[in-house]
């Protein structure tokens, strides 16, 4: 196992306030990490800053090379104005592969051709032609995904991403995210506030809190104060 | 009838002026309706008459002075929309009721309520220079070359602008193209179509295409066609019954809208 990104003593801030501090961390290859907080605790700071859109004001972060040619793929909040976008599930998915494409101007069969694989992974390549807007909330996601694989094949950041699914379509999502990490080895960081079903989900859990909380084994999170304040539950 | 048309010269540049302007509005129109940016157009129309009547009152070259005072005001409107520090939608109508404003009380100042000023508002058949044909041209073809060859990275950015810009597109750089282009868009057409018309050149045809297509291509594609198609029906419309250009062409925008939303709604009724 090698680390794909290496946090050490990172901190982020805006202007004048610090949104993160001395943050160290380290996401290895196949890697399921839960990132946990309440809202303004840094957790959108730090995925812009894996992603590279924002630099860090200490501390250095280092990445793989293998990650630094293919990058991340990443699953941002849905907007409200995608709801009723007009695309089809491809030109969602090849969008995915822009990154690839470098000064180019059109896609390469290449590129449609690995659209086409990203969409079968996730078991979506039927609908290929039907409108994103007409699709249900756990449909949608999986589209985005397939985007996202489009991009990046080793690891996955993604933010909020069961926000508005109904109960039913949160446990596909989840089970699907976690046969992409067991099975083909993706490495996933996401952000969430639906702890509970997170603690059974992820190997390891950050408590962001601007500081570091917690961060470590999932199963030992329940014994930590914080984990057990934040998951509401007694004594254990 | 169409020939008669032809035989006059101010009919044919506003016609050739009018339908590359279309093609322009339609195309960019896209990417901001989508990207619930519609607002933008109109407020932009507002601070291109603002400028207008204050270059024609102060004597100055009217298209010199509106095309960077627009441009600015679109960079400055793109910005707090983006930042959603101030509520968009009413920082976009306060600035366009300045303008506005500013613009009336300059011209009532100096020369009073001139022709100039009033074809600003409802738009003038006789406006298109030949020289603005030739902008026109100039503006189209840019517009199309930015369509033909970055498409996809259009698509990326309206779609979804944080996911472009984690896969390193350069969202700000389009961002700013596209409001700039529409700036001269708005300033270009606006004496033709008018200040208060404008920007349905940019909101119509996206809309009525967003009715019955579902894939971005056919959007894009069925926008510049129903823009072309509906400005041509306006300025004949227009010629038949000697009404305003800029008018008929709206309404005509307004009919095929209809007929779009009609042809979706009986599509529905099959289904279900």
């Amino acid at each position: 196992m090698s680390a794909l990104i290496t946090c050490s003593h990172v901190d982020f801030g805006y202007e004048h306030h610090d949104a993160v501090v001395d943050l160290t961390m380290e996401v290895e290859e196949g890697d399921y990490l839960c990132v946990v907080g309440a809202n303004g605790a840094g957790k959108s700071t730090l995925v812009k800053g894996l992603l590279g859109l924002l630099a860090p004001t200490g501390g250095t972060i280092q990445m793989a090379d293998e990650l630094k040619k293919t990058g991340i793929g990443y699953l941002p909040q849905q907007t409200a104005a995608q709801k009723d976008f007009p695309a089809t599930v491809r030109e969602v998915v090849l969008s995915g592969a822009l990154s690839r494409r470098g000064r180019r101007f059109f896609y390469s069969g290449q590129e449609k051709e690995m659209a086409e694989r990203a969409m079968e992974r996730l078991g979506i390549l039927d609908l290929k032609g039907r409108c994103f807007r007409e699709l249900s909330g756990g449909q949608q996601q999986r589209v985005l995904i397939a985007r996202a694989l489009c991009a990046a094949g080793k690891m996955l950041i993604l933010d909020e991403p069961v926000t508005g699914l109904d109960p039913q379509a949160i446990q596909d999502f989840y089970g699907f995210i976690k046969r992409l990490n067991r099975e083909e080895g993706v490495a996933i960081i996401m952000v969430t506030h639906d702890v509970a079903n997170m603690v059974g989900q992820a190997d390891k859990i950050l408590h962001l809190q601007q500081k570091v909380l917690f961060y470590g084994k999932a199963q030992d999170y329940r014994k930590t104060r914080a984990g057990r304040e934040f998951l509401g539950v007694g004594e254990v | 009838m169409i020939a008669e048309m032809l035989s006059y010269p101010f009919l044919v540049r506003a016609l050739a002026g009018g339908i590359l302007i279309s093609l322009c509005a339609a195309l960019l129109g896209v990417s901001l309706v989508l990207r619930r940016y519609s607002m933008i157009g109109d407020g932009l129309s507002h601070v291109s008459f603002g400028a207008l009547s204050i270059a024609v009152a102060a004597g100055w070259a009217p298209l010199g002075v509106s095309v960077p005072v627009v441009v600015l005001a679109a960079f400055f409107l793109l910005r707090i929309t983006e930042n959603g520090k101030m509520k968009s939608d009413a920082a976009i109508a306060m600035i366009s009721a300045s303008s506005l404003a500013a613009g009336i009380v300059a011209t009532s100042l100096t020369t009073g309520m001139t022709t100039d000023v009033s074809s600003y508002m409802f738009g003038s058949i006789l406006a298109m220079s030949p020289g603005d044909v030739k902008l026109c041209a100039g503006l189209s073809a840019v517009v199309l070359v930015l369509f033909v060859f970055c498409y996809d990275r259009i698509f990326a950015v309206t779609f979804d602008e944080s996911f472009a810009r984690a896969t390193g597109v350069n969202v700000s750089t389009y961002n700013i193209l596209i409001a700039v282009l529409t700036a001269v868009t708005i300033v270009l057409g606006m004496q033709m179509m008018g200040a208060m018309m404008i920007s349905s050149l940019i909101i119509f045809p996206a809309l009525t295409s967003m009715r019955i297509f579902k894939s971005f291509r056919a959007v894009v594609w069925s926008s510049g066609i129903v823009a072309v198609v509906c400005f041509c029906m306006g300025m004949m419309a227009s010629y038949t019954f000697s009404t305003p250009a800029g008018a008929s062409v709206v309404l005509v925008d307004l009919g095929a809208f209809l007929l779009f939303g009609g042809i979706e709604k009986i599509r529905g009724l099959k289904k279900g």
